[in-house]
């Protein structure tokens, strides 16, 4: 295994809708370590991969494959969504789904279910082990928080909280199930331009520091810019180019994608 | 194959009264993504109103086909008023609720409907005094189809061909189609909506009450809790047709007639009101969707 | 402006007024009997004005409430005299010397209850304990699990059931063996409660991934079959007329007359409850009960942070009829005698409506609404015959004027209370029970 055999590979994905292809024969890959965006118009077909990643969708074709630390390659197309992220990969919402009536501090909670072990009988009992794993992990979350800069915002319910602060409350519920490779769908959306910036600091932070992999969806080009290595290119649902953002944006065919013809 | 045959016959005639039913909870799914559990009790209402109507015509020594007709439309126009006025009452102020909230309202509306006719008329089987009239031509072949069986028929078919093509051909009927597939998108370009919603509940009802007046012509006999069961075994139609489809209404209705009529005939008869129950939960588990359903999948 | 608004509202009250009598006129004015097959029709116009007036007065009444409910919108209810109420009655709560003093009344009061007002009042509260137990059980489905389920009166089936099948089959030997019988309710108990749980997960196992509207549907259909089932395997089950002459719980190898018997079943039943509220609470406040919470709210997000739905479902499933079990078996020690009558759709709603009209989720909710639904009804007998209309009108009430209930659950909230960091965290927000 050389330090360059992907972490992701989707291999000839198609997804179909009734009669709607909304992803056509799409193959990309991603090393560890690196950040990549995926691009494309409205309606392309980008969150539809991230659907089919993550388990969301069973994919109409293809295969969708991980390789953890030194490990084998897996399969998990069609996987449900559960395990696809106790293997290591997790997302947000493009339309925001956090647990709107829990608080900030709940809502991160929850990314760290599989941490914990206590089922019913443990819950019952309450013991000393049990007690100690819950105050650990109010210990882990507010951690997780500080680093996404929501702690003050800690015992905030969810929904009251400022839309940009949701959508980082987003990466941080993410980043509490411990993943490998975080999958981001439009992680600045409807932020203004000193939130982005703010952001772009986080998301180069988590991938030097928490060592995670990263795949954005993003419409802002100064932050796909800014923060990815590579890009991929998504029209129609097909693949229309790859490359470093400066080969992007020289690209005939993106550039006739983007305004049409 | 003789014993077949009869069993099959009957089967139809079933089918098809539960194929009046099972329309109006396919329509109402369709439109607002409700089990309407209260049709049930409009059919049963539709049942009771022609009953009361009937009499009061027969006693007043009218002629009988007049009566049935009478009857009969009293009996539509009566459980039409019903179901407009529960949509209004209980559906409509919960619109945008969770969905199990319009469900629990609906038990709620069937359980006010239940007692409001138990208290105010009887808890006791009330016969059927049935007005359909007899039709010679089938006296040869009486031992398989008789004459209501015939009409029940005759009546479905009817009533099916109208709805399909008013669906089909009509503005209201595009209308209706517009607002299952988006609501929201449908009151953009101008539709309707509560009128949509409220026809629906209208054109439901009163096929749930021809269906009321025919088996209970059929079976002979009227009770308060007729509209439960036979309410139950419809929505298991609309279901194993696959909810929201018409003509999936229509098939699942014959499969389950079918179903319980050779059912009873060749196993047996105690468990006649658990095929529907055992049918309903092999589909569920098998192709959720239904025979003729579309499979959804949510958008994330 | 008033006036005219006023106007146009009576307006509509009289024809809405003029709807109704037309709508309720064959089934509440006429009235139908059959004599030897010809209907008869008899007129009760003196009926009319009244539907009328009420038609009038409700419609008014209604719409009022309608704009009243329209403009709260989607806040909580958080004004208006019963909200204050509460919120005096729990800050009241609060103060550990009034807590104390209260619990203690109130122990005192759950503790003379049968001696003071005799048995057949500790009847009629024993069977309302049965009721707050299955009401606690199906909260655990409906309110934390937020699944529908319309046949929990199979699983209470299974634990009346197993103690009646395990009297019927193995007391005769109990008998036989000289060992007091009684035994078999301590047996019935867990074992019923169990039988209960694992028929639950295994019924629900194949149906869980369904729509909510679907999973109502279709364990309503299981409640059918399997009292169908009952009813129609005599040989086992003793099949309509059902199981008779069950023992009374075993109490130190005496045989209690009638009444104490009462009172002793009647402090098992309070046990019970107790317990059932210690373990419903615990796992309210635990990991599970955090990820049912986010499950409710959005099954996909908690899918997609790699919450096993499927799993949570079943272990709510189970423990929800592990509970009916448990009330089964209560209720078989209570009655003596059980047939399938007792386990119909209907008990099942009942139980809905108990938790709907309580409080979803909330357990102070599932015991108000339980003794409610069953009390009333008892010290009210000239109403009962209108109980279940009146169980329906409530039920729709709640639904859309009062969704949370009338004893509304009280979340508690995990908020972090340590030293303030940079940021500073903020206190607890809205006010609730704070953790930590
Ligand atoms: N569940 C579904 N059923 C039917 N069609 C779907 C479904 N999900 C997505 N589609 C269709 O697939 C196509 C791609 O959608 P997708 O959401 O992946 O686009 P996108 O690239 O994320 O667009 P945007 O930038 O607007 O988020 C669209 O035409 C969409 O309508
Ligand atoms: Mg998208």
């Amino acid at each position: 295994m050389s330090a360059t055999d992907p972490i992701l590979e989707i291999d000839r994905l198609s997804m179909i809708f009734g009669g709607l292809r909304a992803i056509d024969d799409v193959s990309l890959h991603i090393r560890e370590g690196e950040i990549c965006a995926l691009i494309g118009p409205n309606g392309a077909g980008k969150t539809t991969i991230f659907n089919c990643i993550t388990g969301v969708y069973r994919p109409t074709e293809g295969r969708v494959t991980i390789r953890r630390g030194s490990g084998q390659r897996e399969a998990i197309q069609g996987l449900k969504p559960n395990v696809i992220n106790r293997k290591g990969l997790a997302r947000t919402f493009q339309n925001i789904r956090l647990f709107g009536n829990m608080t900030v501090l709940e809502n991160v909670m929850i990314g760290r279910h599989n941490a914990l072990a206590a089922g019913v009988l443990r819950a019952i009992a309450r013991d000393a082990a049990t007690r100690d794993e819950e105050e650990r992990l109010i210990d882990d979350c507010r951690r997780i928080l500080v680093k996404m800069r929501l702690d003050p915002f800690i015992n905030e319910t969810a929904r009251n909280l400022p839309y940009g602060a949701q959508r980082r409350l987003e990466i941080a519920r993410a980043l509490a199930t411990d993943p490998f490779l975080l999958l981001l769908d439009e992680p600045v959306a409807g932020m203004n331009p000193h939130e982005t910036k703010e952001l772009e600091e986080t998301i180069n932070l988590i991938r030097d520091e928490e060592k995670v992999t990263i795949l954005l969806i993003e419409h802002d080009m100064s932050l796909v810019m800014n923060v990815s290595e590579r890009i991929y290119v998504l029209d129609y649902g097909r693949l229309i180019a790859e490359g470093t953002p400066d080969e992007i944006k020289g690209n005939p065919e993106v550039i006739k994608a983007y305004l049409g013809e | 194959m003789d014993f077949f045959l009869k069993l099959f016959l009957s089967g139809t005639a079933k089918g098809s009264i539960y194929a009046l039913i099972a329309l109006g909870y396919t329509m109402v799914y369709g439109i607002v993504q409700l089990i309407n559990f209260a049709h049930g009790e409009v059919y049963m209402i539709g049942g009771f109103t022609a009953l009361i109507i009937g009499g009061l015509l027969f006693s007043s020594g009218m002629a009988v086909p007049l009566v049935l007709l009478l009857s009969i439309l009293a009996a539509v126009v009566f459980s039409a008023a019903f179901g407009f006025t529960i949509e209004k009452l209980a559906y409509k102020p919960l619109r945008e609720k969770p969905r199990l909230s319009a469900l629990i309202s609906a038990i709620g509306i069937s359980m006010i409907l239940q007692n409001v006719v138990l208290l105010a008329q009887t808890e006791k089987y009330l016969s059927f005094p049935s007005y359909l009239p007899e039709l010679e031509f089938l006296r040869p072949v009486r031992e398989y189809l008789n004459s209501t069986q015939f009409i029940i028929l005759v009546t479905t078919a009817a009533i099916m061909v109208i709805l399909t093509l008013t669906i089909k051909f009509t503005r209201m009927g595009k209308a209706m189609r517009a607002t299952a597939q988006d609501k929201h998108m449908a009151q953009l370009v101008g539709v309707d909506i509560n009128g949509v919603i409220s026809l629906t509940f209208i054109i439901g009802s009163a096929l749930a009450a021809v269906g009321g007046v025919l088996i209970c012509s059929y079976m002979g006999q009227i009770n308060y809790y007729i509209g439960f069961v036979a309410g139950i075994k419809a929505f298991v139609a609309a279901v194993l047709g696959g909810i929201g489809s018409i003509p999936g209404a229509v098939l699942g209705s014959f499969i389950l007639g079918w179903t319980e009529s050779l059912g009873t005939g060749y196993l047996s008869s105690d468990y006649e009101d658990a095929y529907a129950f055992v049918i309903l939960i092999l589909i569920l588990i098998l192709k959720p969707d239904g025979i003729l359903g579309k499979n959804q999948k949510q958008k994330v | 402006m008033e006036r005219n608004k006023l106007f146009r509202d009576l307006r509509t009250s009289l024809i809405i007024a003029a709807w109704f009598s037309f709508l309720l006129f064959p089934l509440l004015v006429m009235k139908v009997s059959v004599t030897s097959g010809a209907a008869l029709v008899r007129f009760r116009w003196e009926r009319l004005p009244g539907i009328a007036v009420a038609a009038f007065a409700l419609s008014f009444a209604w719409r009022r409430a309608l704009e009243w409910n329209e403009a709260r919108g989607d806040k909580p209810s958080g004004a208006g005299p019963i909200a204050a109420l509460t919120a005096r009655a729990r800050s009241a709560l609060a103060v550990k010397p009034i807590r104390l003093s209260v619990s203690a009344v109130l122990l005192a009061v759950v503790a003379v209850y049968p001696f003071a007002l005799g048995m057949y009042h500790t009847n009629i509260m024993i069977t309302a304990l049965i009721y707050v137990i299955l009401a606690l059980g199906l909260n655990i489905v409906v309110g934390l699990g937020g699944l529908l389920n319309l046949g929990y009166a199979a699983f209470f089936a299974v634990g009346a059931y197993t103690y009646g099948l395990l009297w019927k089959y193995a007391g005769p030997a109990f008998v036989a063996a000289g060992v007091d019988p009684g035994w078999l309710f301590w047996i019935a108990l867990p074992t019923a409660g169990v039988l209960a749980a694992v028929f639950g997960a295994l019924l629900s196992l194949p149906v869980l991934r369904l729509r909510g509207d679907y999973l109502a549907i279709i364990t309503l259909a299981f409640g059918e079959i399997v009292r169908m089932v009952l009813q129609n395997s005599g040989a086992v089950t003793g099949g309509a007329t059902g199981i008779s002459l069950i023992p009374r719980p075993w109490f130190f190898g005496l045989r209690l007359p009638p009444r104490q018997a009462a009172t002793y079943i009647y402090y098992i039943a309070v046990a019970l409850v107790a317990l059932t509220v210690f373990v419903v609470r615990r796992i309210e406040d635990s990991r599970v009960g955090r990820a049912l919470e986010a499950m409710r709210e959005d099954e996909i997000a908690c899918e997609a942070m790699g919450v096993d739905l499927v799993r949570n479902k079943l272990v709510t499933f189970s423990l929800g009829a592990f509970w009916a079990g448990i009330a089964g078996v209560l209720l078989a020690a209570q009655t003596t005698y059980i047939n399938p009558d007792s386990f119909t759709l209907w008990e099942s709603i009942t139980v809905l409506m108990a938790v709907v009209i309580g409080g979803t989720g909330s357990i102070p909710g599932a015991i108000g609404g339980a003794l409610l639904l069953k009390l009333l009804p008892e010290y009210f007998r000239p109403l009962a015959q209108y109980r279940m209309l009146i169980y329906g009108i409530a039920m729709i009430l709640v639904i859309i004027f009062k969704p949370d209930g009338l004893f509304p659950r009280n979340r508690k909230k995990y908020t972090f209370e340590g030293a303030p960091s940079e940021g500073g965290a903020s206190p607890a927000a809205d006010g609730q029970e704070a953790r930590r």
